[in-house]
């Protein structure tokens, strides 16, 4: 006899063997996603602990190439330049980005008219492509056609124009402001998401109870908003040191002037394809890759379990 | 008047109409106009850098100059780096790669996504969580990390420079997220729906079917979060199908402005043919865009 709950509801109990409907479902996602992610990840961590011998052999190189990458001459300063410059980009999203984008976020919630306009507009630069931004800011910035030192003069600040994008002490802090620029509507959704989630009598108790505006904000709605503000560190982390486009664009793989723009996603490319003078080298680029590759999983993992764990989720 | 404000805020039952018309109540107004300032400031600075290449794409090579913050007149008017861009560059073929590769892995990403969110979200069998956490690794690990090993696989399986390479890269990148936040979805979705279905006798694969239209909204959400970063995408491009025949829009885009950095009428209008249909599809969808990340679709 057929059992009425066996019948209804799949049960492993009772039906051992994996059924067959069920690979149906999940072959295509499995192994499209295995072969062209999963795979390539591994074997490019594989490629990494390999060299390729002037005769064109693969040989096992076990960690020379992480070696080298950390310690010769030419390459290290490369490296650790990449990987300095790339934690200051973090740091200027960090530092710019993100609490713009909450201020945004608390001027929008409080605001109810023109607010899908407003937003509409402020994420609208997110959708546009990195090399589109890197080439309209590229002419903004371009003292031939002097826009920006018109603007400048306009608000009587013409005489601090030079122009950053050539200079390697200004030019990283002004692509990571460009891709500030672009990106501010991500945290600013994010944010407002989570303000709106807040109840509203919260804040109305508080209000009641004294508090300044001030004081709601810091001692009741930002605690609150504190995972959010994990997940928004975390998205801008991974993102930054994934970034590309946008340096490339601008300044092409040698990321000048004098590799004052380098990071690692820039890094990655040269090493891996060559440049001018400089043959490309696979291996190379592999351990270059499985470099950020550590160290997004190191940041991924200070967020789970630093983080994560210890902000208590709470259930509004 | 000065009291009454302040009475307000220790006595708010009876404060409320009394509110009207005190220091409070002006300074509260003048607050709001700040935060409107504040956020058109901010638009305004969002908006300027397009507006500015939209106006001057329109005019002579000496206005783009003499007067750029100017709207094109009859005397500045000129169409010639549009011209340019038509007779010079390879942007409608980029086109029409951009589309094609954005909508067939758009299309198998939400295929294959929600048919494995399906079974995961479902069926409780042996091997589930094991697949859940699986698909989910790719969420957090950009797949460029690969990119070495890939162009390998895609060289050896003849997929370098043809559109299925680079399809195929996009559908395996887009599926964890849209597993992820699908599977969230389905979850939701009553079991007694599904019973339903199978005591009339339905397949399984009927009542996948079934619960597909329950997760559209879900669905519109992901196709138009994953299709920006395909669309805008530089790297793969790049790597992996550079040539003329399989340039994308971004790809195609940039290697014409590397080209015609000189000209600068070219320039701005190849920037404004390959912002502005990204930007109309933008602005017709914004309000579900938005809205779907506000009402928390997208919450990971």
């Amino acid at each position: 006899m057929c059992n009425r709950r066996d019948f209804l509801v799949f049960n492993p109990r009772t039906t051992r063997k994996f059924p067959f409907f069920l690979v149906v479902f999940l072959a295509p996602a499995v192994i499209c996603y295995t072969l062209f992610m999963i795979y390539p990840l591994i074997e490019s961590l594989r490629m990494s602990f390999f060299s390729t011998t002037p005769e064109n052999k693969t040989v096992f190189a076990g960690i020379a190439n992480y070696v080298k990458l950390l310690t010769d001459s030419d390459l290290a300063p490369r490296f650790w330049g990449a990987l300095r410059n790339n934690f200051v980009f973090f740091i200027i999203h960090m530092l710019v980005q993100n609490p713009i984008g909450l201020l945004l976020a608390s001027l929008l919630v409080s605001k109810g008219k023109g607010r899908s306009i407003y937003r509409t507009l402020l994420y609208m630069p997110n959708v546009l492509s990195v090399v589109i931004i890197g080439f309209i800011w590229q002419l903004i910035l371009n003292p031939l056609w002097g826009v920006s030192e018109s603007i400048l003069r306009f608000v009587g600040l013409g005489k601090f124009f030079q122009p950053w994008l050539g200079l390697p002490e200004y030019a990283l802090p002004t692509i990571a402001l460009i891709s500030v620029w672009q990106f501010i509507g991500i945290p600013m959704l994010l944010f407002y998401t989570a303000l709106i989630g807040i109840p509203k009598e919260f804040i109305e108790a508080s209000l009641v109870d004294g508090c300044t505006e001030r004081q709601v904000f810091w001692r009741i709605k930002f605690p609150l908003m504190l995972p959010t503000v994990g997940i928004v560190s975390i998205l801008t982390f991974v993102g930054n040191f994934n970034a590309f486009d946008l340096i490339y664009t601008m300044k092409g793989a040698s990321a000048g002037p004098a590799y004052s723009t380098d990071i690692m996603g820039t890094l990655f490319y040269r090493t891996f394809f060559g440049q001018q003078l400089q043959l490309g080298n696979p291996n190379m680029g592999a351990t270059v890759a499985s470099m950020m590759f550590l160290i997004i999983l190191f940041g991924v993992l200070l967020y789970t379990f630093a983080f994560q764990r210890r902000v208590k989720n709470y259930q509004l | 008047m000065k009291k009454a404000g302040k009475e307000n805020r220790s006595d708010p039952g009876t404060g409320k109409c009394r509110l009207y018309f005190t220091r409070d109540y002006f300074r509260k107004k003048s607050r709001g106009l700040g935060k409107h300032l504040l956020l058109i400031f901010f638009s305004v600075l969002a908006l300027f850098p397009i507006a500015l290449i939209f106006m001057n794409s329109f005019k002579q090579k000496k206005f783009i100059f003499a007067h750029p913050f100017a709207l094109p007149n009859a005397k500045t008017f000129s169409l010639v780096g549009y011209h340019t861009v038509i007779e010079r560059s390879n942007l409608f073929v980029n086109f029409e790669n951009s589309i094609i590769v954005t909508t067939v892995s758009l299309f198998f990403i939400l295929l294959f996504g929600s048919m494995a969110a399906y079974a995961l979200s479902g069926y409780r069998f042996k091997g589930n969580s094991f697949f859940t956490f699986y698909l989910a690794i790719g969420i957090m690990i950009p797949i460029r990390l690969g990119t070495a090993s890939l162009l390998k696989l895609m060289s050896s399986l003849g997929l370098v420079n043809t559109l299925t390479g680079l399809i195929l890269i996009y559908i395996a990148q887009g599926l964890p997220l849209t597993i992820f936040i699908l599977s969230n979805f389905m979850a939701q979705i009553p079991g007694e729906l599904k019973d339903a279905g199978r005591i009339d006798g339905a397949s399984e694969y009927r009542i996948y079917w079934l619960v597909l239209p329950l997760v559209r909204p879900a669905l519109g959400a992901i196709g138009i979060f994953t299709m920006v970063p395909i669309w805008n995408d530089l790297w793969f491009p790049l790597i992996i199908a550079p040539s003329a025949k399989t340039a994308t829009i971004t790809l195609g885009v940039q290697q014409f402005l590397g080209q015609f950095v000189s000209d600068w009428n070219a320039v701005l209008s190849a920037l404004v043919m390959a912002v502005v249909p990204i930007l109309l599809l933008y602005l017709f969808f914004s309000r579900q865009m938005i809205k779907s990340v506000t009402s928390g679709a997208l919450k990971a």
